[in-house]
């Protein structure tokens, strides 16, 4: 098992004159290991998380255990992302949300609602199944965002400032939640956020961003 | 070393000219083959002058020009107060109100049109007034439309005025009337330019209601077009009509951009709620705001009702009987049951092309960048008038295919112009809503394991399938009382009910007119039926048409 291996990774929004969002970045993550990538906002953090879910376009390699994913679409990469907002499926419930990826993987609905049930109270919102997304808090969107996530068991998690839409108390909180889970249940992570002591606490790695590149 | 660009945001390339191929076929065969080819015709060929030269073109100019103008200013002069009475001052049962005042503008022209008519007819509750095929009848009927336009564009301006500015005028010592006119009618200016800017444009291009209420005494640069064809079988002329409209209504869409893009720059970022309940005191301005536009709007339908239901020995449902019949003296070359079902064969037939064309569209237009010119080539038909749209596909689609089908004698072409008219309002109320779904909900699905497709299927369509019902009823209903493009397309012994209606109405005969306006009722009711279905559907949070 050697994890997530980046080699020259590079992104480039196209325009005139082309953005460079991500130059030449090579990073290696170990299986279980929570890498949190940490700079200041527009340093192509976001864009190289994109990258390696596959929803941006990148050169380089992105490889999984070896293999080279860089041309495999999104949905077949298995690797998981929690936005910034959330971006629940407002037409589901919440128990509807977490059983999507569940359903796309083809699992049974006894394996489903178990699985549901599952995450949801790892993300302490054990009784929220039926509940509307829109009568969610922040906080609890993003819970339920991460249990969604999480249910397909993705064997690599992205977390794109999954804390940065909520207020300060209640981030310190949740962070030290999203840690227990994920060291929980073994998943190995790539989170970036602009907040070190945020990353301190979910990550087991801090790695630098600057004007697109790793330090 | 592997190199991917992707996208996955758009559609991949040979996607997205699979999504613009059906549009672009459908607009170039059924729109601009028409349209250019009867454009060219009217400046090219033999010289125009004696058609250029008549007094009576110019008069039909001058005519197009000053009934527009006319009817702007009474939808404005009705429209401005009651805007103040449904959007700035708040009571129970406003909304139902504003409901009402906005009917009239889903109704087909020509249901607008019989009722002034059976208002205005000698026989009518105003026949007194003498006002048959005149100016001033024509010019209320425009009113009728489009006062809801004045109401809904600068009402939700004044909706949203700060009333703090008004009251630090008037603790300068500002009278409430100079209050008015020196802080709430400047910060309106913009808005009603635009209201006045759109109401003119769709002034400019009624033509039902000029060919019904106008007779043979008024007559515009369309009813000229329709005399040319129908009367003198004069292509020549229309053709060069038909530029002389198409400027027109070009001349109107320039002023409404400019004025809009003028509106843009002007309304700054702040809004308020500048609502307040209404009071006792404002009871009399209410009545006098709200007085006009309910006789103007209440008095026609009224009036068409009654008519429907007198008979030649008091009151009844003869005329509705008569529906079902055939007409005597074979007026019509049907009953007016097969007119109402051929309307509804056609209507469903085009609202299929133009959702069908419009959906695939709104896609791409939605998804790429680089297909906005698309979008704006598809709003073409609105700056058309529908009469041109008729004319283009009457004078090049009328012919027989190889393989033997005779497209004039089938009911191919006016499903086609139909879907014309209908097209540019299904793409331009989907692709706000296409667009509205957030990229991230798409992106979570594909990193969930959802192929594009479950994607779509799972994520994306059931977020548009509302906006997509509501334009294929809105299309349908369009559709379905489309007078202009269909005159020129329906043979007299497969009318459609439009056309029927105005072929009874044109007709002596009390009875005539009775079903026609015993018809009429009908469509009104089938129109309005589905537009409210539409709207409820549609709901509050929606997008504009």
């Amino acid at each position: 098992m050697s994890g997530l291996e980046l080699t020259h990774v590079s992104v480039t929004y196209p325009g005139r004159p082309p953005v460079d969002a991500v130059r030449d970045v090579s990073l290696a993550v170990d299986p279980g290991d929570i890498v949190a990538l940490v700079g200041p906002s527009g340093c192509g953090k976001s864009s190289l998380l994109a990258a390696i879910a596959g929803i941006v376009p990148c050169t380089g390699t992105v490889a999984w255990d070896g293999q080279d994913m860089t041309d495999v679409p999104v949905h077949l990469r298995g690797f998981g992302l929690v936005f910034q907002d959330g971006y629940l499926f407002p037409h589901r419930t919440v128990a509807g949300n977490v059983a999507f990826g569940l359903e796309m993987a083809g699992a049974s609905r006894d394996e489903r609602d178990a699985r549901v049930t599952e995450v949801l109270e790892m993300v302490h919102l054990g009784a929220y199944g039926a509940r509307h997304v829109d009568e969610l808090s922040g906080g609890e969107r993003q819970r339920v965002a991460l249990a969604r996530s999480l249910a397909p068991r993705p064997r690599l998690l992205l977390l794109d400032e999954p804390l940065s839409s909520l207020d300060a108390e209640l981030r310190t909180r949740l962070a030290q939640d999203v840690r227990d889970v994920l060291t929980a249940t073994g998943t190995t992570s790539v989170v970036v956020t602009h907040d070190r002591d945020e990353a301190r606490v979910m990550a087991s790695r801090l790695v630098e961003m600057r004007n697109g590149g790793v330090r | 070393m592997s190199t991917a660009i992707r996208a996955p945001l758009e559609p991949p390339r040979a996607a997205r000219w699979a999504l613009l191929a059906l549009p672009l076929a459908f607009l170039a065969i059924a729109f601009l083959w028409p349209t250019a080819a009867l454009l060219w015709r009217g400046f090219t060929g033999t010289t125009g002058e004696d058609v250029l030269g008549a007094a009576r073109t110019w008069r039909a100019v001058g005519t197009t020009l000053s009934l527009a103008a006319g009817g702007t200013a009474l939808s404005l002069a009705l429209g401005l107060p009651a805007a103040w009475a449904l959007f700035r001052v708040r009571w129970r049962g406003q909304a139902f109100v504003r409901a009402l005042v906005g009917a009239p503008f889903a109704l087909p022209t020509i249901v607008v049109a019989t009722a002034f008519s059976a208002l205005l007819r000698p026989a009518g509750i105003l026949g007194f007034l003498n006002a048959d095929q005149s100016v001033g009848a024509i010019v209320a009927a425009l009113a009728f439309f489009n006062v809801s336009v004045v109401t809904r564009v600068v009402g939700g301006m004044w909706s949203g005025l700060d009333p703090s500015t008004l009251a630090a005028a008037r603790t300068l010592g500002a009278s409430p009337r100079r209050a008015f006119l020196h802080v709430t009618l400047p910060a309106l200016r913009a808005s009603i330019a635009a209201a006045a800017a759109i109401v003119f444009l769709f002034c400019a291009s009624s033509f039902a209601i000029v060919l019904v209420l106008g007779g043979t005494r008024v007559s515009t640069v369309e009813t000229e077009i329709w005399l040319q064809v129908n009367q003198f079988l004069d292509l020549r002329a229309a053709s060069i009509l038909a530029v002389l409209q198409v400027g027109i209504v070009g001349l109107a869409l320039g002023a409404s951009g400019w004025v809009r893009a003028r509106r843009d720059r002007t309304l700054g970022g702040r809004t308020a709620d500048g609502t307040r309940p209404a009071r006792r005191r404002d009871l009399p301005g209410l009545v006098a705001a709200l007085g006009p536009v309910a006789i103007l709007l209440g008095l026609p339908m009224a009036g068409l009702i009654e008519r429907s239901l007198r008979t030649r020995d008091g009151w009844g449902l003869e005329h509705y009987a008569a529906l079902l019949a055939m007409p005597e003296r074979a007026v019509l070359a049907v009953p007016m049951w097969r007119a109402a079902l051929t309307s509804l064969e056609t209507a469903a037939a085009a609202a299929a092309i133009a959702m069908a064309a419009g959906v695939s569209l709104a896609y791409a237009v939605a998804r790429w960048r680089r297909a906005r010119w698309a979008g704006s080539l598809a709003m073409l038909p609105l700056g058309v008038s529908s009469v041109i749209v008729g004319l283009g596909v009457l004078l090049t689609l009328r012919r027989t295919l190889p393989g033997g089908l005779d497209l004039g004698s089938s009911l191919v072409l006016i499903p086609a112009a139909q879907a014309v008219v209908a097209f540019p309002l299904v793409v331009r109320s989907l692709v706000p809503a296409i667009r509205g779904v957030p990229p991230g909900l798409r992106q979570s699905a594909a990193t969930l394991g959802a192929s594009p497709w479950a994607t779509w299927r799972l994520v994306e369509w059931p977020l548009v399938r509302r906006p997509v019902a509501v334009a294929l009823g809105f299309a349908f209903a369009v559709s379905l009382g489309e007078f202009g493009a269909t005159s020129f397309l329906a043979r007299p012994d497969r009318p459609t009910l439009p056309t029927a209606i105005f072929r009874l109405l044109s007709r002596p005969g009390i009875d005539n007119v009775g079903t026609a306006f015993a018809a009429t009722v009908l469509l009104a009711a089938i129109t309005g039926t589905i537009m409210v279905a539409a709207e409820r559907l549609r709901g509050r949070t929606g997008t504009e048409i």
